[in-house]
């Protein structure tokens, strides 16, 4: 057993961990942040996208050892307050999710694209999209909604989101 | 009584509306319950232990060294569990003398696929049972194996020796015998002597659903009612059969959907893993989950299509069909699944497709091999009719120098013919296949496209264009019970709705099916509100939990709407009904002079009124209400549809082909769809896009491949090849409308359509783009490789299986073999 004490949306968090313990299994069983999902065990599909210290990152594809110290923020910490992160907004508004399975790694991903650049043409979306599989959109409508979301300045705003994730 | 309350305005129709759904709130913040979420005190987990081997006698399990791993609680075998575990049922024999093979979930004497369950671990963590599961040591005696379908239809090695045959059910249907049609031998001699007999053989690949949530089921056995929670499509129908097989009464089983995570088909199934889960908890008395690897999803829940199609189209010389004959090898795969052999069978009132054949045969045979069982992927048995019937109607033009277009027109059923009784005995009730087909081809512009096909054509460009087409129409509406029962479905085809109104004016709408993405709560709310004059926030949709909606028949074969809307628009009707001598009593008039409108009750001919939400309230304290009737404005209905529903549309697509390397892309994708009334254009559009992206995926990317000793390679992410958003484009998409008469709403419905469309447009246009290079098929997936193949004249078409050892870790000669575990169903070890 290993001991790790990091933030995890914005909640200070401290266990022993098995050292083979994946970051997606520790959210999941030791913290119940059910929101990130496992959809495969290849690290192919992208469904347990979260936030590492501002980074997307596959979570099925980092030990929980290796994020002692960091902030890790889930889907469950992107509205604040109550209100919707743009991201979120716009997948709804474009109809950008059907089952929703895919959904939370999706929205993780779509964040630090805009964040990454904040006004991206059709193909760098699809691109920056290629590693999170979607069985039920055909993806036209998530590429819609992260269009429309860097439209309303969801990477400037995401971006700020991150400093003060990176301060707390 | 407040008549004198302000009338509320003209309340906006909900159908038709663009309405963001209820859903996605949760699914957009992580507040989700999918069964792997749920955690129960004292919860146990389960690892399956999976044979390697296709087709093999277990000779030994030793689980000593598992049993005294950590925390482990149990180690189960077929032979420990014996009759408690159930046994996996068959809800359609095709015919009455099919052969059947026993399917246990957990068989202790031998295994008939790869993956097939041998040994059960129990432990406190999943983890846990996982390492133990490694330990279970279990000695096979391989035996040969049924792989190849066209073999195993010749009974050359037995996938179940015991049988004595492969061959399960032969199905046909013939046009002279049913009165529908005329003959079929005579159509084609008849062509053969003065027309054009086009005969083709077309290969339908395995694929896999792939629906992004694995499957998982948690079981409760600690309460009076034993609760299970399973990621599945079919809640009531796994209810059933857990009681027709466990001897548990149905009155004892509680089944959940809760959040599913999408299904195509994948989740309309009864699993080994379900009934090992009901087992085991109810064995131990303990709550107990199972939730599956991808690998494991991959490898044994349940494949789709895998046929082959031989095909025999007569035409005259002008191009009038005269005849179809379809001769169908479909591969069940190991076992007879749920549907089994109905899939192929749905297929056959499909091949003759919007098409006047005067004569038309179908025979089908389904084939046992040792490979992972097959049954519905969306679509289900309709897409393989489609593929088949749009690729053959495609060749005729080509084989006559015809506009393929032109051909078909000359050969569907005109608007003006509807209703039409087709040579397969369905009636269609409406449609208007020149409309679509007008507005496809103006959004795509067809003309110039040909036209810049000519040019690059004539100038010898490498890469070449091409057009394929696909007006398509498909059965669905999932069904009419006294049909079903014609062909010995082992259970109807209804759908039962209830409408609860409650004291706060609220509505609860409680509905059978079950949805996993379909948008149903937001859909069924627009519906309600509109029927109701209610709004649509006070509209709340229950489904998925047998004690909540405890009757239903669930969500499969685009019938949710057309079938369930339908139940529930006369549940609604019902509680208008039973309103209207309410308020007649309470506003002291007849019942005679009671208008419903907008959610109101008026006295006809003053301004005399009540709304609903004031009558549900009035019932609720039932102070005041007409002798003789029960104080409940509450209503179900049961539906029945009187026939299967007919979308149709037109799909025009453009593909560019590079001559020197095969690669082909896409450069344009138009269709439009013929859903009747639309309840929410943005559902819809969603629904579209996924089924083309499904369909199309078929045609170029995806296959489950098996090596030469029946394992599949194709287990994971890395070699099943899922589109991603940089493989896909923006599709263009419209409608015509030709409203259903069949149901109240005149929708028709729309979750398959894409997948059924798409496929053949696809492979039509990269057949055309290189036709004039000799090429007339290019097997499916069209891949670079082989579409080069096909150009090169080096092996097209059927004559290039994907290769087996694609997978170096399976591959004896690269050294990795081994690497992978394949008795966990390829766990990393």
């Amino acid at each position: 057993m290993a001991k790790i004490s990091l933030t995890v949306d914005g909640s200070k968090v401290s266990d022993d961990v098995e050292p083979r313990t994946t970051l997606v299994q520790y959210l999941r069983e030791k913290l119940g942040k059910t929101g990130t999902v496992v959809g495969c065990d290849t690290s192919n599909c992208g469904a347990c996208t979260v936030h590492l210290d501002g980074t997307s990152v596959k979570s099925c594809n980092v030990l929980a050892v290796q994020v002692d110290g960091a902030s890790v923020t889930t889907i469950e910490g992107l509205a604040k307050d109550g209100v919707l992160h743009p991201v979120q907004e716009s997948f709804r508004d474009c109809h950008g999710l059907q089952c929703g399975y895919c959904t939370p790694g999706m929205i993780m991903q779509s964040v630090a694209l805009l964040e990454e650049n904040p006004d991206p043409t059709e193909e760098e979306i699809r691109l920056g999209l290629e590693g999170n599989l979607c069985r039920c959109t055909g993806y036209q409508n998530i590429v819609k909604a992260v269009k429309q979301a860097a439209g309303s300045g969801a990477g400037a705003s995401t971006a700020g989101a991150v400093a003060e994730e990176m301060d707390s | 009584m407040t008549t004198t309350q302000d009338r509320p305005t003209e309340v906006a129709k909900e159908i038709g509306k663009e309405r963001r759904r209820k859903e996605d709130q949760r699914l957009i913040t992580g507040r989700t319950r999918w069964t792997d979420n749920i955690v129960l005190p004292g919860m146990l987990h389960l690892a399956m232990v999976r044979s390697p081997f296709a087709h093999a006698k277990i000779t030994s399990i030793e689980k000593t060294e598992a049993e005294a791993s950590p925390n482990v609680v149990a180690v189960l075998t077929g032979a420990d569990l014996g009759e408690s575990q159930g046994v996996l049922i068959n809800a359609w024999a095709i015919t009455t003398d099919q052969v059947t093979p026993t399917h246990l979930p957990c068989p202790s004497d031998k295994v008939s696929f790869a993956g097939e369950i041998v040994a059960v671990v129990v432990a406190r963590t999943q983890a846990e049972a996982r390492d133990a599961a490694e330990l279970v040591d279990v000695e096979y005696e391989e035996l040969p194996a049924a792989l190849d379908l066209k073999k195993s239809a010749n009974d050359e090695v037995l996938a179940h020796p015991d049988l004595g045959t492969n061959k399960s059910a032969f199905w046909k249907f013939d046009s002279l015998e049913a009165g529908t049609g005329s003959s079929i031998d005579e159509a084609i001699e008849k062509a053969r002597a003065d027309g054009v007999v086009i005969e083709r053989e077309y290969r339908q690949q395995r694929l896999i659903p792939a629906f992004m949530e694995p499957r998982s089921t948690v079981v409760d056995p600690t309460g009076e009612q034993i609760t299970m929670w399973s990621a599945t499509q079919v809640p009531h129908i796994l209810r059933f059969a857990l009681a027709a097989t466990t001897g548990v009464s149905e009155s004892k089983i509680r089944v959940i959907a809760p959040d599913v995570g999408g299904g195509f088909g994948g989740k309309l199934q009864t699993t080994p893993e379900e009934w090992l889960t009901f087992a085991i908890a109810n064995r131990l008395g303990k709550p107990v989950k199972f939730t599956e690897t991808r690998s494991e999803s991959l490898m044994v829940a349940h494949h789709g299509r895998d046929q082959w199609q031989k095909l025999t189209l007569a035409a005259d010389k002008e191009g009038n069909v005269l005849g179809l004959k379809v001769d169908l090898l479909a591969d069940l795969g190991a076992y007879v699944s749920l549907v089994g052999g109905g899939v192929p069978v749905l297929g056959a009132f499909m091949f003759n497709a919007i098409y006047k054949f005067p004569a038309y045969q179908f025979n089908c045979q389904t084939v046992l091999t040792n490979k992972t069982w097959t049954d519905a992927y969306r679509g289900a048995g309709r897409p393989e009719a489609t593929f088949g019937i749009e690729r053959m109607m495609s060749e005729l033009a080509a084989e006559l120098d015809m506009d393929p277009l032109e051909l078909r027109e000359k050969n569907w059923i005109k608007h003006e013919e509807f209703p039409f009784t087709t040579v397969a005995g369905l009636e269609y009730d409406t449609g208007n296949y020149e409309a679509a087909t007008a507005l496809a081809r103006e959004m795509f512009g067809y003309d110039e496209l040909r036209a810049e096909q000519k040019r690059r054509r004539d100038a010898g460009d490498k890469v070449q264009l091409g057009i394929g087409i696909s007006t398509f129409t498909e059965m669905c509406g999932l069904a009419p019970s006294r049909v079903l029962g014609q062909l010995n479905y082992g259970a109807g085809g209804w759908e039962h709705a209830s409408v609860r109104m409650l004291a706060t004016g609220k509505v609860e709408v409680v509905t059978g099916v079950s949805g996993h993405g379909q948008g149903h709560e937001t859909a069924f709310s627009q519906i309600v509100a509109d029927r109701l004059g209610v709004a649509f926030d006070d509209v709340e949709v229950l489904h998925g939990d047998t004690q909540i909606a405890s009757k239903g028949l669930d969500t499969y074969g685009s019938r949710s709407l057309v079938v369930g809307g339908e139940a529930l628009v006369k549940a609604a009707d019902k509680v208008i009904e039973k309103a209207k001598p309410v308020a007649a009593h309470l506003l002291e008039a007849s019942v005679d002079d009671i208008e419903f409108s907008g959610g109101r009750f008026t006295v006809r001919g003053t301004d005399q009124g009540m709304a609903i939400g004031e009558i549900s309230a009035a019932m609720f304290s039932a102070h005041d209400y007409p002798e003789g009737m029960e104080p409940s404005l509450d209503s179900e209905a049961t539906y029945d549809p009187v026939n299967f529903n007919y979308p149709h549309g037109t799909h025009l697509c453009a593909m560019e082909v590079d001559t020197e390397t095969g690669a082909v892309k896409m450069r344009k994708y138009v269709c439009v769809d013929d859903i009747g009334n639309v309840i929410n254009p943005m559902i819809v559009s969603g629904q579209i896009h996924g089924g083309l992206v499904q369909g199309i995926a078929q045609a170029l990317w995806e296959e489950a491949v098996y090596d030469d000793a029946g394992t599949l390679v194709s287990g994971s992410f890395v070699d099943y090849l899922l589109p991603t958003a940089a493989d896909t484009m923006n599709y263009e998409i419209d409608h015509t409308t030709t409203p259903s008469i069949t149901n109240t709403l005149g929708t028709k419905g729309v979750g398959e359509a894409g997948t059924i469309a798409s496929t053949p447009a696809v492979v039509n246009a990269v057949v055309d783009a290189v036709r004039h290079l000799g090429v007339n098929d290019i097997q499916m997936p069209c891949t670079p490789e082989r579409v080069w193949k096909a150009v090169n004249g080096v092996g097209a078409g059927g004559e290039d299986p994907t290769e087996g050892a694609a997978a170096a870790h399976f591959d004896p000669a690269t050294g990795m073999e081994g690497t992978t575990d394949r008795t966990t169903g390829g766990t990393q070890a």
